[in-house]
């Protein structure tokens, strides 16, 4: 957003500070090189306008309306389409349903995200420690699951947690473990989407951790070698410290991820009684729009998720920000 | 209400009048093989288009394109979404029976009470016809095909068992007991919190009525003795431990099936085509009886079926009548919809003389479609009404959680809990409720 309203305002300046000192032709390339920026941001603003802007307010108006019925509600007009005000937010608020699904989305966050950024961070640095071999291979053997759709994995994974056909549970058989509870039962369940997550986030988290500790220039390693530092040590108090930004932008977008859960719950839903139509946030807002056919709640419910995560995300940096970036201010 | 529905009657024969009128001024509605009316239908059953072209050879001045749909939900929401916007409806859609109430609501479908199609009536059931004309004097759509309740039951497992086919619900009961008694890894059918509509369809053979029209009052009569008794009654099976409560259509469900660990199914009349989908190798093995009943009440519900109904954005609608009618009781239209889609048709006369021939998944059992027409004679009528959705989606999330607490006591308050949810809803959009 910043580029579009800063790069025009410079040209401007500057074009107009000069057509007062030079020759008419001077304007007309002033002129054209007011008009460039505009022209090459063209494609870039019609379609974030098109695409993005548009749809996002006319979710905010239908976020104020809601549908009237009279009577029956059978044969033509019966309904029509009154301003609600603050009523679908308000519903959506007070809505137990909704308050249990952030619970529970909250919940999987803690379980998820340190997992996963802990376990991207141990295959990280690993990769680029001295002694490691088949760096190639193991690298794309952690990314791989992040190229499979999340239902695909969820519908593989689904497979193996049911105890009638997966066969973990049939080696549990053969071992004798008879009791070994199903991941899919109530308690359970929030560990088998997680783990889904988990199998599928952790390469992508290892890749960007990894890049950047690529970027780290070597004679610091050869420093502090020089000074007597173990692997450990270098892992721990010089790769760790530099890579920060990297892993609050990976904790940022993993906990992003988190709240917009929603193609493994519903993957799964079918299969067990765990799971419930609005078990997340997201599943909320789509049972709401698709199955209810209430798109306006379903819009209230999207802005208060959009903001909430906005919120979250703002808190998140501010917080963590003059810890990773003091150095620099 | 009767003088409400006459008076939307007569106004929706006036428009069509009109309609028909302006069409005929240019062009004419009635078409000709140079200049055919042109007909789009959504519709998701496999094949269709094949039975289509039996007609569009035969009738040069209707030419019908079929669009193939993903299913009955997606079709639905496309089609509101376009009656939404105006333009985009197709001229006829494959519409499920409980989705017909919403489609009215949303004004998505022409009223064909004052066409050719209102003296079908004696051609189809009269469950079936109660589920197009909402109990009164609108016609919404034309049967197309139904979904009679049957049980499931593997006869080989039977007769080593010794048990004997339960006529009524008291004897699947104890043949559910002496089944998993004999054999504690198997049972006779689970319940299953996935499946609505299966619950509705044995709700409707208890003879509920989830759904009343109260003069200008919808009535909403979920939590009630009927539902109440088929879901104590399922409390108590699954709390007993007799009746497995996993869900159905589900990998573990498909090898329990295979397995003879659920050694029965409460199905409906399209059910062959489940099994031997799902459980290609018990071919032969499984024989279908009527539905048990409660008491000596012979009485059935539906699980599925759809009709054919005209969009209120088609110009032509004389002439969508005119295909619709042929496609759902012609002799050799309904023929090839049974061979080409395999659908049970709703048409009575037209399903007698296409059904004659046992489905090879029960080649065991040549009087398999005696039996089927018997069931679907049995049908009970029923009324869905204007948030069937809202509903169906409160029985996922409550009896999810009922069947998995086990106890015949989380059954009542499952059905409890959907009354609330659907009357609230009904009232939030401003419908009236009758208390």
């Amino acid at each position: 957003m910043t580029a579009t309203v800063a790069t025009p305002r410079s040209g401007a300046g500057r074009g107009a500070g000069r057509s007062a000192t030079r020759r008419p032709a001077g304007r007309r390339s002033a002129t054209r090189r007011h008009l460039t920026p505009w022209m090459m941001l063209a494609p870039g603003i019609v379609l974030f306008t098109v695409f993005m802007a548009a749809p996002i307010l006319y979710t905010v108006v239908l976020s104020f309306q809601k549908e009237m019925v009279k009577g029956l509600g059978l044969g033509s007009g019966a309904k029509t389409r009154t301003f609600a005000g603050f009523e679908n937010y308000v519903a959506t608020l007070t809505d137990p349903e909704f308050l249990a699904s952030v619970g529970r989305v909250l919940l999987y966050g803690v379980i998820l995200v340190p997992t996963m950024l802990g376990l991207a961070l141990l295959f990280s640095l690993l990769l680029d420690a001295r002694r490691t071999g088949a760096k190639g291979f193991s690298r794309v053997s952690i990314f791989l699951p992040y190229a499979v759709p999340a239902v695909i994995s969820s519908l593989l994974w689904g497979f193996l947690y049911l105890p009638a056909v997966s066969p973990f549970y049939w080696i549990f058989e053969q071992l004798g473990w008879d009791d070994v509870p199903s991941l899919l039962s109530p308690g359970l369940v929030i560990f088998a989407i997680a783990n889904i997550g988990l199998w599928g986030g952790v390469g992508f988290n290892m890749i960007v951790m990894y890049t950047s500790l690529k970027a780290v220039p070597t004679e610091i390693y050869e420093a502090a070698r020089i000074d007597g530092a173990s692997e450990r040590q270098i892992a721990l108090r010089i790769k760790v410290p530099i890579i920060m930004p990297a892993l609050i932008m990976t904790a940022l977008f993993s906990m992003i991820a988190t709240l917009q859960v929603f193609a493994e719950p519903t993957t799964l839903r079918p299969l067990t009684n765990s799971l419930s139509t609005t078990w997340s946030p997201l599943m909320y807002v789509y049972r709401d729009a698709f199955t209810r056919d209430d798109i306006y709640s379903a819009a209230a419910t999207s802005v208060i998720i959009a903001v909430a995560t906005f919120a979250i995300s703002f808190f998140f940096l501010r917080v963590v920000q003059r810890r990773a970036f003091g150095q620099e201010d | 209400m009767r003088a409400a529905f006459r008076t939307g009657a007569i106004a929706a024969v006036a428009a069509a009048a009109l309609i028909m009128t302006g069409c005929s001024a240019d062009a004419g509605s009635e078409g000709s093989a140079d200049d055919p009316v042109e007909l789009t239908y959504w519709a998701w059953a496999p094949n269709l288009d094949k039975v289509v072209d039996i007609w569009n050879d035969q009738n040069p001045d209707i030419q019908v394109t079929v669009n193939k749909q993903d299913g009955g939900d997606p079709a639905i929401t496309k089609l509101l979404t376009a009656i939404k916007a105006g333009s985009g409806a197709p001229d006829l859609i494959q519409a499920e029976y409980q989705k017909i109430p919403t489609l009215v609501s949303s004004d998505a479908l022409a009223d064909l009470a004052g066409t050719d199609a209102a003296d079908l009536s004696g051609d189809f059931p009269d469950s079936a016809w109660d589920s197009v004309t909402l109990g009164g004097d609108a016609l919404y759509a034309i049967p197309q095909d139904t979904g009679p309740m049957m049980f499931f039951y593997r006869d080989d497992i039977f007769t080593q068992l010794g048990l004997t086919v339960p006529t009524t619900w008291d004897e699947y009961a104890a043949t559910a007991r002496a089944l998993h008694t004999a054999d504690p890894t198997k049972y006779l059918g689970t319940f299953s919190s996935n499946d609505a509509g299966w619950f509705a369809g044995l709700s409707q053979q208890a003879e509920a009525e989830w759904w009343s029209i109260d003069g200008d009052a919808w009535g909403v009569g979920i939590d009630e003795e009927p539902t109440q008794q088929v879901a104590d009654y399922w409390g108590g099976l699954v709390e007993e431990g007799v009746i497995d409560n996993k869900p159905m259509y589900t990998p573990e469900w498909n090898a329990a099936l295979n397995d003879g660990t659920q050694a029965g199914w409460l199905g409906a009349v399209w059910g062959p085509g489940v099994l031997s989908g799902n459980a290609a190798d018990t071919a032969g093995l499984w024989k279908a009886a009527p539905l048990p009943n409660w008491g000596s009440d012979v009485s059935n519900g539906n699980w599925g079926g759809s009709s054919t109904a005209v969009t209120s954005q088609s110009e032509h609608v004389d002439a969508a009548v005119k295909f619709a009618t042929w496609l759902n009781t012609d002799p050799e239209a309904v023929q090839a919809l049974v061979t080409e889609t395999g659908i049970y048709p709703a048409s009575t006369d037209a399903a007698a003389s296409a059904l004659t021939e046992a489905p090879e998944f029960f080649s065991n059992q040549p009087d398999f479609y005696d039996v089927a027409a018997e069931a679907a004679q049995a049908v009970a009528p029923f009324q869905y009404g204007p948030n069937v959705n809202v509903t169906f989606s409160a029985y996922n999330d409550e009896f999810a959680k009922a069947a998995e607490s086990k106890t015949r006591q989380a059954f009542l308050d499952a059905v409890a809990a959907m009354q609330q949810i659907t009357v609230d809803d009904l009232e939030s959009s401003g419908f009236t409720v009758a208390k």
